[in-house]
């Protein structure tokens, strides 16, 4: 089984990637990177992660998030955060990433927030 | 008393970093960690050893990681060893500093200091980077 799978849906011009498994060095990287090229391929920049199925990120999956963040708004696009769990959570304080990516843990509030 | 003793010699490749974290993490489980102890375990030796391998080691597969946990109910030593030229954590820039926020890489020693009691590193006297962190109960 893959470390990370990812699942695409559309609500409006969000793209919404549901997540599950592991953000790691390795595939989980890869995963998440390949999903993001291929999303700004298509024109796709109001990007949705939701992480409520991710348990466990490492130092190299924050800045696989922090690669795609940058990514996305160098694109002039908006990449956005759904259901942290509280170890992601503690992570991206630790970080001080709380600070930069914008997090929700309601779906309609994050659609709303790209209108 | 239990106590818990590791040993690992692993090639410098991406794999290693799960396996080693694996049997660590195993073995602290084994110790009586709670759950929250063992996340921070599983993820200091994690990043340890994506350093011994990426940047020790620079992913030259023929150079070994050495894995090793001494461990009892009072708490674990995890040593990890590479085969680098060394290098000074102090001169590692503050992922949490602004001008650094936004790079995509250089978070893995803060984790290891957050999670860990106490994180040391050495030249190993055979050659090579020895780091040392301790968790305590």
């Amino acid at each position: 089984m893959a470390e990370l799978n990812i699942k695409e849906r559309q609500a409006g011009d969000v793209t919404i990637l549901d997540m599950d498994g592991k953000i790691t060095i390795g595939d989980g990287n890869v995963a998440l990177r390949s999903a993001i090229r291929r999303l700004i391929e298509e024109g796709k920049k109001k990007i949705l992660l939701n992480l409520g199925g991710v348990g466990y990120v490492d130092s190299s999956g924050i800045g696989e998030l922090v690669s795609s963040y940058t990514t996305i708004q160098r694109e002039g696009g908006q990449l956005k955060l759904l259901n942290l769990t509280q170890k992601i959570q503690d992570l991206l304080g630790i970080t001080k990433l709380l600070t930069v990516f914008d997090t929700y843990d309601e779906e309609s509030k994050a659609l709303n927030s790209f209108k | 008393m239990t106590e818990e003793t590791v040993e690992l010699t692993l090639p410098s490749r991406v794999e290693s970093v799960a396996e080693a974290a694996g049997a660590v993490a195993d073995a602290a489980r084994r110790l009586g960690f709670a759950e929250d102890a063992l996340f921070g375990i599983d993820m200091a030796v994690r990043e340890a050893v994506t350093n011994a391998v990426l940047h020790g080691n620079g992913g030259d597969e023929s150079k070994p990681v050495e894995v090793a946990l001494s461990g009892t109910d009072e708490g674990l030593v995890v040593t990890v060893r590479d085969r680098g030229q060394g290098f000074d954590p102090e001169a590692v820039a503050d992922p949490t500093r602004e001008e650094n926020i936004l790079k995509p890489s250089g978070r893995g020693i803060l984790f290891m200091r957050t999670f860990m009691d106490e994180v040391s590193w050495a030249r190993h006297p055979s050659g090579g980077t020895l780091v040392r962190m301790t968790k305590r109960k």
